[in-house]
């Protein structure tokens, strides 16, 4: 029985809208152009594909339904009422193997020492062994390293089959549609002469499915990546933060390019005291430094939400109505720069000779604004969205710091190191949450940075061919 | 010159009622204070009364805009909107929630606060440019590809990395300074040093990215190349003419910061435990203490356009050709 959350339905619908442009440019000659640009780029294609498997999980974990219940048994099917998604369905083996408490990377004994009760009666302090990670070893001390090794070069051979058969698939498309010059096409793509770098993406994406097969594989057997205070594989919850960063990056523009469009467009087209009082506003709300205007806003809407705790069904949905309000707040706040842009480039647009031709034809307003203006403020809207992401992933982690971010029940790359910072002071160091969290949220951030770039390249006119 | 500061400061008047009245209504109209009585008192089990009581000593008791009841002048003054909001134009902070002077603490904050920031501001500035000539002395090289690159990677990093990582190597496996805390009076540069450094090395990538654009831009100039032309070496003309010619554009980015030096960085304070304004208003959010985040949303926004009309001045101290008027 699927079940849908707000931030869920307004990703889908972001998507669809994004399926949307994309279509909508493929057809148009002149915003082909600079995305031919971004494809000849093997920076901005590497990170295409990372952003594109980070996209996928977020999608696997934004689909949501009431798992049946185990043993329901009087005939009709009972639903647990906690929803879990497709990704959690996917990782459940790693997802239900909680431990009592840290325990470090590929580790088959726990962190902390305790006392075991020996089979003779005896105890002693010592560490113990680990309920799931590495259970099904006999003598970790010496099979470990063996079998950590084993289990991983099995999954890099799962890996390389998983890489092989598309990129085989897709060579011999290539071949079956030119027949003739497949030799000389194949050999360009080796060579990395291709117009489009293929053999830079088809190297990243062998990477990535190495990766992906030896984590699978070790995934249910061992935990990659250690857990946590309270047992939780931190592999699980990194994978799980993907959807809680892409949203707060992606989601924040339903609030930031209404704002902007409207706002911006209104102030450069129509001037005079429209003008003035959009300059007003947005000088006002770009006065109050960005931290406390989110921390303010943050403030009230949480006295909200404990005014009306009867209407949150469930903690899952709480979070998510906050995860959505700080989406939303992030953009109220963050609509100014574009804005003023905006503003900017249509004060230079409405002077144009097709804009006035335009108004001399009496073609109303509004139809000015839609096909004369719009259109052409596009790509300024584009770079700076692209620009913006980044920085707004890297934002989720300082706000959930300041406690002012995400609800602390939701999986966030910023609650892993809010909840993990202080155990730094721990010996032996427990290093792997942040460590986690940290080269997550890297391997986002850098690729968006890349592809942004990459983007602004191509769109910006300043920037010649 | 006067007259347009005069039109500048009195513009700003309007701005700052606007802040005011945008505060007040998040936090009074938005969330009453029944509700903030509510939040201090625990959500269950309070009863009217106790509700009254935290209200009166605080002063919330009052109506937020018109006081019907009362005679004369009183029905603007006493009014919540006249006592709590307008009163921070005159830097009037008043109480905190737990009964202390915002002013007075304010007052004390600032210097840990400044201490951090402007060693942090300064050498900062100057690592970046320094960093950003270098790139474009080298520019068409290896060496600008991959320091472009590393400035790329280094500001894909989040600040917090820095900031913990910093604390473990060079507080704790090293041992050079302490790892966070503050004491008074000339000792405190141990406690500085630290925070110092981490802020420089976690700006370094997007400002040194930033410079670079800049220069870029100015090295395609004709003065560029005449100087060029007439036998200057490469490091003087970057050093001597790109470098001024930048300084407009570096203005703009520095001088509005000035002014927000004094109410520090939120997260270096807190990380650091260092007793300044940051860590001040980070510690109210926690509390939930409105009347200082109010105080600080409001502080903020004053420097913020102080350090706009700074910005102007110091326009026409670097380049003759700016005329305010």
């Amino acid at each position: 029985m699927p079940t849908f959350f707000s931030t869920d339905i307004l990703f889908f619908l972001l998507l669809l809208g994004l399926a949307g442009l994309i279509f909508h440019m493929s057809r148009r000659e002149h915003l082909r152009r600079p995305w031919r640009k971004v494809a000849r780029s093997p920076s901005a294609m590497v990170s295409l594909v990372i952003l594109l498997v980070f996209l996928g999980i977020a999608v696997l974990d934004s689909i949501r339904f009431h798992p049946a219940e185990n043993g329901g048994g009087n005939g009709g099917a009972r639903y647990r009422s906690e929803p879990v998604t497709l990704l959690d369905a996917w990782l459940g083996p790693i997802r239900a193997r909680v431990e009592k408490t840290y325990s470090a990377p590929l580790s088959a004994y726990s962190y902390a020492k305790e006392m075991i009760r020996q089979p003779d009666g005896g105890e002693v302090w010592d560490y113990p062994r680990l309920k799931y990670g590495g259970a099904h070893l006999a003598d970790p001390a010496r099979e470990r390293p063996g079998d950590v090794v084993r289990i991983g070069a099995q999954g890099l051979g799962e890996g390389l089959l998983a890489w092989l058969v598309p990129v085989t698939a897709w060579l011999a498309w290539l071949g079956w549609q030119e027949r003739s010059g497949f030799a000389a096409r194949f050999g360009s793509i080796v060579r990395g002469e291709s117009d489009v770098p293929w053999r830079t993406i088809g190297l990243t994406l062998l990477i990535i499915c190495l990766a992906g097969g030896m984590v699978g594989e070790l995934g249910p057997k061992y935990h990659v990546l250690g857990t946590d205070k309270v047992g939780e594989d931190v592999f699980y919850q990194s994978l799980k933060s993907v959807r809680t960063g892409l949203l707060i990056g992606t989601l924040t523009t339903f609030a930031t390019l209404p704002l902007a469009l409207v706002f911006g467009i209104l102030a450069g087209y129509f001037r005079g005291w429209v003008d003035d009082g959009i300059q007003y506003l947005y000088t006002t709300l770009n006065s109050v430094p960005g931290v406390l205007l989110i921390a303010a806003a943050m403030l009230v809407m949480q006295s909200y939400m404990a005014r009306h705790e009867n209407e949150f069904a469930s903690l899952a949905l709480r979070a998510d109505f906050r995860l959505l309000a700080l989406c939303l707040i992030l953009g109220l706040t963050s609509w100014t720069g574009l804005c003023r842009l905006l503003r900017a480039e249509t004060l230079k647009l409405r002077e144009l000779e097709y804009v006035q031709a335009a108004k001399a034809l009496g073609v109303r307003e509004g139809m000015i604004l839609l096909r004369h203006i719009l259109p052409n403020l596009f790509h300024l809207v584009l770079i700076s969205v692209a620009l913006d992401f980044s920085s707004l992933v890297l934002a989720e982690a300082v706000l959930s710091y300041i406690n002012i971010g995400v609800d602390p029940t939701m999986e966030s790359w910023g609650n892993m190191i809010n909840s993990a910072r202080l155990e730094m002071a721990r010996d032996p160091v427990v290093w792997w949450s942040l460590a986690a969290a940290f080269l997550f949220m890297f391997a986002l951030v850098l690729p968006a940075n890349l592809f942004a770039d990459a983007v602004r390249d191509a769109f910006d006119p300043r920037r010649g061919e | 010159m006067i007259g347009y500061l005069l039109r500048r400061l009195l513009y700003a008047f309007p701005l700052l009622l606007g802040i005011n009245v945008l505060t007040f209504i998040l936090f009074f109209v938005v969330n009453t204070p029944d509700d903030m009585a509510r939040m201090h008192l625990g959500q269950k089990h309070v009863t009217p009364e106790s509700v009254e009581k935290w209200k009166r000593e605080r002063g919330y008791d009052l109506p937020l805009f018109w006081n019907a009841k009362a005679g004369g002048t009183e029905k603007v003054t006493g009014t919540i909107f006249y006592q709590k909001s307008l009163g921070l134009f005159l830097f009037r902070f008043g109480r905190s929630d737990d009964g202390r002077d915002i002013g007075a603490d304010i007052g004390q904050r600032m210097w840990p606060s400044l201490a951090i920031a402007v060693p942090s501001l300064l050498v900062g500035l100057l690592v970046d440019i320094s960093v950003a000539l270098l790139l474009v002395f080298f520019r068409l090289t290896y060496l600008e590809f991959w320091g472009v690159a590393l400035c790329v990677a280094a500001m894909s990093v989040s600040t917090l990395f820095y900031i913990i990582g910093g604390q473990y190597l060079v507080g704790k496996l090293l041992q050079l300074t302490p790892i966070s805390g503050y004491d008074t009076g000339l000792n405190a540069w141990r406690f500085v040093a630290l925070p110092v450094l981490i802020g420089i090395v976690a700006g370094v990538g997007s400002g040194a990215r930033w410079y670079r654009t800049l220069f870029l831009e100015e090295v395609e100039k004709d003065y560029v190349r005449t100087a060029r032309a007439k036998g200057l070496p490469e490091p003087r003309v970057l050093f001597a003419h790109v470098l001024r010619n930048a300084l407009i554009p570096i203005l703009t980015g520095v001088v509005v910061v000035l002014p927000l030096l004094f109410t520090g960085s939120l997260i270096t304070e807190s990380f650091f435990a260092i007793p300044g304004l940051g860590s001040y208003t980070i510690d109210a959010i926690n509390q939930q203490d409105f009347a200082i985040v109010r105080s600080m949303v409001f502080l903020g926004s004053v420097l913020y356009i102080l350090g706009l009309l700074l910005t102007d001045i110091s326009y026409t101290l670097v380049d003759p050709r700016v005329r305010l008027g």
